[in-house]
């Protein structure tokens, strides 16, 4: 019994000073943030009844045809927004991609500034894009469109060049070897392996292009947030829950149909 | 689609002159004065233990590697380091190349496997894919299926085959450019020994049939003997012995090994 506790790790036997000084600074940290940020209870309590009352207001969700219809335009809008962008996107994002895969792109050591600047693409939020966008091409869709594809490339742009940097090497160096050049390498070895990654990575982007380009009309950039930011505005509670429902229902079809599409694809 | 016999069997396809090869800036130091010739036709094994310099000295004849000294004659091409960019198109031309693993493209046919034996080669951009290939090495490739006996294979995907079926693939992308030599790096050290036999066979007959140069290594000291003319044995980096394969005894093997 002895030798079998030799050559298994060291049961837990209390923390260390070091540890527990770190856990009381981290605990501290939590405990001030929750103070100065969170609702306390009176808040809470005193919230519930106006949260009652705007739930009140908002029903029964306006679905009077000729308000429909305008949802239905918009909705279309954001569709072609996200479809757009996000097909756009994952283009630029082979490239991209590519440039950026470490030991695969064909600029060599310079494949870390590609990387630098699709991190920065994805980091800055899509809203911010969205503002940028509406400043310099104006209010509406294009704006909304251009953000789509921005996002799109921050994220596929890594994750393609993740599928291409995990594709089996061995194939590599035999195309190498017998002469191939480094684009057919890409098209003949990387491409055919990193596939179904990049695959699931653009269904993904798709989804989140819709979810993205519903709330881009908050800031202007055009579809069916805009309707959305009207409907608060002018204080009619009714609109915003039908919008709401519809969006409700379009991400939840959306998912629904590249679930499906994942499957079949795989 | 193949070369036919060659005639100039006295000719040489390989040479190298004290060729030296290191890693890590000198450090480590892998081919240590390598002299040896090969003719064409001739099929040659190259044994030698782990780290003895095997492979690193197959990919200097090919100029995948580049040598520190000495100079390297293959294929009537002569260079030192490297072998320039027209020199490096021509030597691709006439080489074949199997490794120990297929190093197939899992996911694709294959016949697209086989097709990839013709990239390097002026206008080879469409060779990424069996349908996008000119016709005429579509052609050529199902006929390089037919001498390793696969041709019934060639829709299937690459990963549905067994590990033997797959070398053979392997081998039908090497000679589908009908090359002059064929380099192989251990082809059959990850097949079972049926699968392994098959492989060696196929590689045999294929060189006799059609005048290939083969140059192989192999750790199986049956299948060297067995499927060479003659034994070049690497110890540390130098060149232990080269004999004729019926000359080679055990003490020569004990000496390599040990």
């Amino acid at each position: 019994m002895t030798s079998l506790n030799h050559a298994a790790r060291a049961r837990f036997s209390g923390s260390s000073s070091i540890s527990f000084v770190l856990i009381v600074i981290v605990g501290a940290i939590i405990l001030s943030s929750i103070n100065s940020v969170a609702p306390s209870p009176a808040q809470l309590a005193d919230g519930v009844p106006s949260m009652v009352k705007m739930i009140g207001r908002m029903l029964p969700p306006n679905m009077e045809s000729s308000f429909m219809n305008r949802v239905g335009l918009r909705l279309i809008e954001t569709f072609q927004i996200a479809l757009a962008g996000a097909a756009i996107g994952i283009i630029l994002s082979l490239p991209i991609g590519w440039l950026a895969a470490k030991k695969v792109s064909p600029i060599g050591p310079g494949f870390w500034l590609v990387k630098v600047v699709v991190s920065l693409l994805r980091t800055i939020p899509d809203l911010v894009w969205a503002l940028l966008f509406v400043v310099t091409v104006g209010l509406g869709a294009v704006a909304g469109t251009m953000t789509i594809v921005v996002d799109t490339i921050g994220f596929c742009g890594r994750f393609f060049a993740e599928a291409m940097e995990d594709a089996d090497k061995e194939p590599q160096e035999a195309l190498s070897a017998i002469g191939a050049n480094k684009v057919s390498i890409l098209f003949g070895a990387i491409l055919p392996d990193a596939a179904p990654s990049m695959i699931n990575t653009s269904l993904f982007a798709l989804e989140k292009a819709v979810r993205s380009s519903v709330v881009l009309g908050l800031v202007g950039a055009g579809g069916i947030g805009q309707e959305l930011k009207a409907a608060f505005d002018l204080f009619q509670y009714k609109n915003a829950s039908a919008i709401i429902l519809v969006i409700f229902v379009i991400v939840l079809v959306m998912e629904l149909i590249t679930d499906w599409l994942r499957t079949k694809l795989q | 689609m193949l070369q036919s016999p060659l005639a100039a069997k006295n000719d040489v396809a390989i040479a190298t002159t004290a060729l030296t090869k290191s890693y890590s800036n000198g450090r480590m130091q892998v081919l240590k004065g390598v002299d040896l010739s090969i003719r064409h036709g001739e099929r040659v094994a190259l044994i030698g233990s782990n780290g003895s310099g095997k492979s690193t000295l197959l990919k200097c004849l090919i100029g995948l590697h580049a040598l520190n000294e000495g100079s390297v004659h293959t294929l009537g091409e002569t260079f030192n380091k490297v072998p320039s960019a027209t020199q490096r198109a021509r030597l691709r031309k006439q080489t074949g190349f199997v490794f120990q693993k297929h190093c197939l493209v899992k996911r694709h046919s294959v016949l697209t496997n086989v097709v990839h034996g013709m990239l390097g080669l002026p206008g080879s951009w469409r060779a990424f894919t069996q349908a996008t290939a000119p016709s005429d090495w579509r052609t050529k490739a199902l006929s390089a299926l037919e001498d390793v006996h696969l041709e019934d294979k060639a829709k299937s995907r690459a990963d549905a085959l067994s590990g033997g079926q797959q070398q053979r693939v392997a081998i039908a992308r090497a000679i589908v450019r009908g090359p002059k030599l064929v380099i192989a790096d251990e082809p059959a050290a990850s097949l079972d020994p049926v699968s392994g036999k098959e492989v060696m066979d196929l590689f045999s007959d294929l060189a006799r049939a059609h005048g290939i140069t083969l140059l192989f290594t192999s750790h199986d000291m049956e299948h060297a003997a067995a499927y060479s003319d003659r034994i070049i044995a690497l110890k540390a980096g130098q060149v232990l012995f080269d004999k004729d394969s019926d000359d080679v005894d055990d003490t020569d093997l004990q000496e390599t090994f040990n």
